[in-house]
């Protein structure tokens, strides 16, 4: 008995380092942030003072009357429901054709991948100019330019310039979307091809000899073996999403009419660039939150599972 | 399966993989193509256009200007890589082979700090930085990555020892073997494989990352990502400059993309859910 709880002193004493730093840092920052976003820190005197005048959940009733934000909440909705449906449906079709092992199979899989090992930075900054309009119709830039060369002018548009609305959505967002599913379909590639490789061909062939169509193959086997798998990338995915800072950041900003702005940007300009650290912090919260919605049912399921 | 295919659809599959091989390439070709421009070439209208004759001014200017930021990135990346990844296997260590009572919610308590935004730290983390002297410094930033690092590493590295037989501990134990020799002996020798795919993910993530760099640094003390947007940020430098700082920003996560390949969709596999 002694000699058990000798080990666990151990055993604690090697976790220690990492206990403390991640109480301090993930525990205690959040507390810290949640508090700040309780207090009336919108001005860089109020903060200076640091007077501890509660102001309850105003900050964040502000938030969610504000135009920006309300604007930042459909981005957010659309740029991930379109960025995860583009990625899955890349990433699917791509697998089934690559599970067949073509010939040069294996140099497609690797260079669709390649992104994976990109910055979003650089992304940003390479798709921005891909992606520049130009002045339409005389002065077109980029893919608008492109366009022109093979005559196809019909095409051009305003791109990330575009203020152009439907539904709540921001069609401006059309062009950051493409970006992010250039990097991350591959992603999506990857891990339905791990799990396709893991399915017993004997199943395949009984089905084919049954008269299956392909389709029905698809939808009636392999998309339900692959439930699981498909359910992790779409949580990834959504996760990546609502952490796209580095990819608006470098690419469009905010926008005009703040049509690619996101709860992250906003976030970073209410806090470092104009002293509204209570704002800033009541976004960080909301994030958080939405994390949480997303990660929390997936977490406990899996953890049954296990 | 394939034999089974008619010719139809073998072409419907070719066209679709090139299809998409080439939208997978267009940024590469207006980086490569743009980059490798003389000054007086660079011009929108020949955006899509090879260069006529290769010229390196713009990698020359790029590199001038992004040095320094390359060598911040390279202090950064490779201690922050060591110290977490090391931390890590330790911890994945103990907590699947030295449980304790409440050890396996500790677990949980940890890997909690992988999914948050970091937006919800951001703020307080760049105080507490000024408040002990680190901000706007390297050791700061690789201080906030190994701490941070730490959930997905311990978590890799568990899950990896997981799969060691609890016998070959207990008959360690039995022979007099404590805590840390058991771990010098058996495990670190066998978590070789698992190093390397840690080491490639943290060394890819903590090169690509770009919040904490921009929030925590100043001008002396940028990585390459935070410098790379400054450069492109700024109206007056030509396409050619900073499609070549694109290039040099990317190149080393690249590299070992290329060379390290299966290691490196192993640990995007095994530590995707840190996205």
């Amino acid at each position: 008995m002694k000699r058990k709880h000798k080990e666990s002193l151990t055993s604690l004493a090697i976790l220690s380092p990492s206990i403390i730093t991640l109480a301090v840092f993930v525990y205690g920052f959040i507390s810290r942030s949640v508090q700040i976003s309780l207090l009336d820190w919108d001005t860089f005197s109020s903060f200076m003072r640091k007077a501890k005048d509660y102001v309850g959940l105003e900050n964040y009733a502000g938030l969610f009357r504000e135009a920006r934000f309300q604007t930042d909440l459909w981005n957010t909705l659309y740029f991930t429901l379109f960025f995860i449906l583009g990625c899955l449906a890349i990433g699917i079709l791509l697998s089934l054709i690559l599970n067949n092992k073509p010939k040069g199979g294996y140099f497609f899989q690797n260079l669709y991948l390649f992104p994976m090992a990109i910055s979003f930075v650089v992304t940003g900054t390479v798709w921005r100019w891909i992606f520049a309009p130009g002045r339409l119709p005389d002065n077109p830039r980029g893919i608008n330019l492109l366009f022109e060369q093979l005559g196809l002018d019909v095409f051009q548009w305003g791109w990330f310039t575009s203020t152009g609305n439907f539904l709540g959505f921001n069609i401006a967002l059309v062009a950051v979307i493409i970006a992010a599913v250039w990097q991350y379909s591959g992603y999506t590639m990857a891990m339905w091809l791990a799990g396709l490789r893991g399915i017993d061909q004997q199943l395949i062939e009984a089905a084919r000899i049954d008269g299956a169509s392909k389709w029905q193959i698809f939808t009636k086997i392999l998309f339900p073996i692959q439930k699981p798998i498909t359910l992790s990338a779409i949580i990834v995915l959504a996760h990546v999403s609502l952490k796209a800072f580095a990819l608006i950041y470098a690419m469009t900003g905010s926008g005009p009419n703040n049509v690619t702005d996101i709860p992250a940007v906003y976030m970073f300009e209410a806090t470092f660039r104009s002293n509204r650290y209570s704002t800033g912090s009541a976004i960080a919260i909301v994030l958080l939150m939405m994390v949480g919605l997303l990660i929390i049912p997936y977490l406990v399921n899996s953890f049954k599972e296990e | 399966m394939d034999e089974k295919m008619t010719t139809q659809e073998k072409i419907i599959r070719y066209a679709i993989l090139i299809a998409f091989a080439i939208f997978f390439l267009i940024p590469m070709y207006v980086l490569l193509s743009t980059s490798l421009k003389s000054f007086s070439e660079v011009s929108i209208n020949t955006m899509w256009q090879l260069p006529d004759s290769l010229s390196f001014e713009g990698f020359r200017e790029a590199f001038t200007k992004l040095a320094p930021n390359v060598l911040n990135s390279f202090y950064l990346v490779i201690p922050a890589t060591l110290l977490s990844a090391i931390m890590g296997s330790m911890n994945g260590y103990v907590l699947s082979h030295w449980k304790f009572k409440g050890s396996d919610t500790l677990f949980a308590l940890i890997l909690f700090g992988m999914f948050i935004p970091y937006q919800s730290v951001l703020f307080p983390l760049v105080q507490f930085m000024q408040t002990i002297g680190l901000y706007g410094s390297i050791p700061g930033l690789i201080l906030v990555h190994v701490v941070y690092g730490l959930p997905i590493t311990t978590l890799m590295f568990r899950n990896y020892y997981q799969d060691v037989p609890e016998a070959l501990t207990e008959a360690a134990k039995v022979d007099g073997a404590n805590i840390f020799s058991i771990y010098r002996h058996i495990f670190f020798p066998i978590s070789i494989p698992s190093f390397v795919v840690v080491f490639i993910w943290q060394f890819t993530n903590i090169w690509n990352e770009f919040l904490f760099a921009v929030s925590l640094t100043d001008t002396q003390s940028q990585p390459i990502t935070v410098a790379l947007t400054n450069l492109a940020g700024s109206q007056v430098v030509e396409w050619n400059v900073q499609m070549s700082g694109a290039i040099i920003t990317a190149l080393p996560t690249l590299l070992v993309y290329i060379i390290f390949g299966r290691y490196f969709i192993k640990g995007m596999l095994a530590g995707s859910v840190k996205g």
